[in-house]
């Protein structure tokens, strides 16, 4: 057992709930941090970021985001994040003008590479923001993207 | 009862690179079927994965991600042969884990 996945079993084990945890999942080793479900029922980034624990955001070039110019079909757009600031706990997908913006968020591990690769809805041309949360607080990288066929509804 | 996942996990030099296809409607609510009538809610809310015994991420959904849903994450600390567990848990509280090795 290397030092850090000792120090996070002792963590987890140190809270009574580390060994309802163990018993539940048969995990030994958790994630402590996650998005709460609040964050998905706000209208706006501002609120998501407020919902995820920040005051405020700045724009980072430690992310590389890709989603595409034009999207076809609003029902399934690729995006991917690759984060390249240290201590990067969470990445968001967050589109600015769906019903509720906030899409997805991925909690990491120490041994995760802060990546991730999906496909979402955007029900209309929309400012998709990748929302990245680590130790030092909340960064973030916008595309624009615009959409022909709408994805949300029929 | 769902269709399995499709889960391919792939040892690199630097990473493990897993890729999942899950089969799930992700029904945002907003969606009318032939009569008229609006489809209830039914989206994957959580997903877990894990390799030898440790959470290596989770996830946090709404309905916008796209039906069956495709993600792709990397991880460090497994080599060729250890087995990768993905669990879903949708607003039903329908659950589903499958897994693979990685190769």
């Amino acid at each position: 057992m290397n030092m850090n996945s000792r120090r996070s079993f002792l963590q987890v084990l140190g809270t009574g709930a580390g060994w309802l945890a163990v018993a539940s999942t048969g995990l030994w080793s958790r994630i402590a941090h996650g998005v709460e479900r609040a964050a998905f029922d706000v209208d706006t980034l501002d609120e998501v970021v407020a919902k995820m624990g920040g005051k405020s955001y700045s724009e980072s070039t430690e992310i590389d985001f890709s989603a595409p110019e034009i999207a076809d079909n609003g029902a399934t757009v690729p995006v991917e994040v690759m984060s390249r600031l240290p201590g990067t706990k969470t990445i968001a997908i967050v589109v600015e003008k769906n019903p509720h913006p906030l899409s997805c968020a991925f909690n990491y591990s120490a041994d995760a590479v802060p990546f991730v690769n999906t496909r979402i809805k955007i029900g209309e041309t929309s400012n998709v923001t990748a929302l990245v949360q680590t130790d030092q607080g909340f960064f973030v990288a916008r595309r624009t993207v615009k959409v022909t066929l709408g994805g949300c509804g029929g | 009862m769902s269709d399995p996942m499709r889960i391919r996990a792939k040892a690199g030099a630097d990473f493990v690179e897993v890729k999942v296809l899950m089969s799930h409607p992700m029904e945002t609510g907003q969606r009318k079927d032939t009569d008229g009538k609006l489809v209830p809610a039914l989206f994957i809310t959580k997903v877990v994965a894990s390799c030898n015994g440790k959470e290596i991420l989770n996830a946090d959904w709404g309905p916008s991600v796209s039906k069956n849903p495709y993600i792709a994450f990397r991880f460090r600390g497994a080599a060729a042969g250890d087995k990768v567990s993905v669990t879903w848990t949708d607003s039903a509280g329908s659950t589903r884990t499958d897994e693979a090795a990685i190769g």
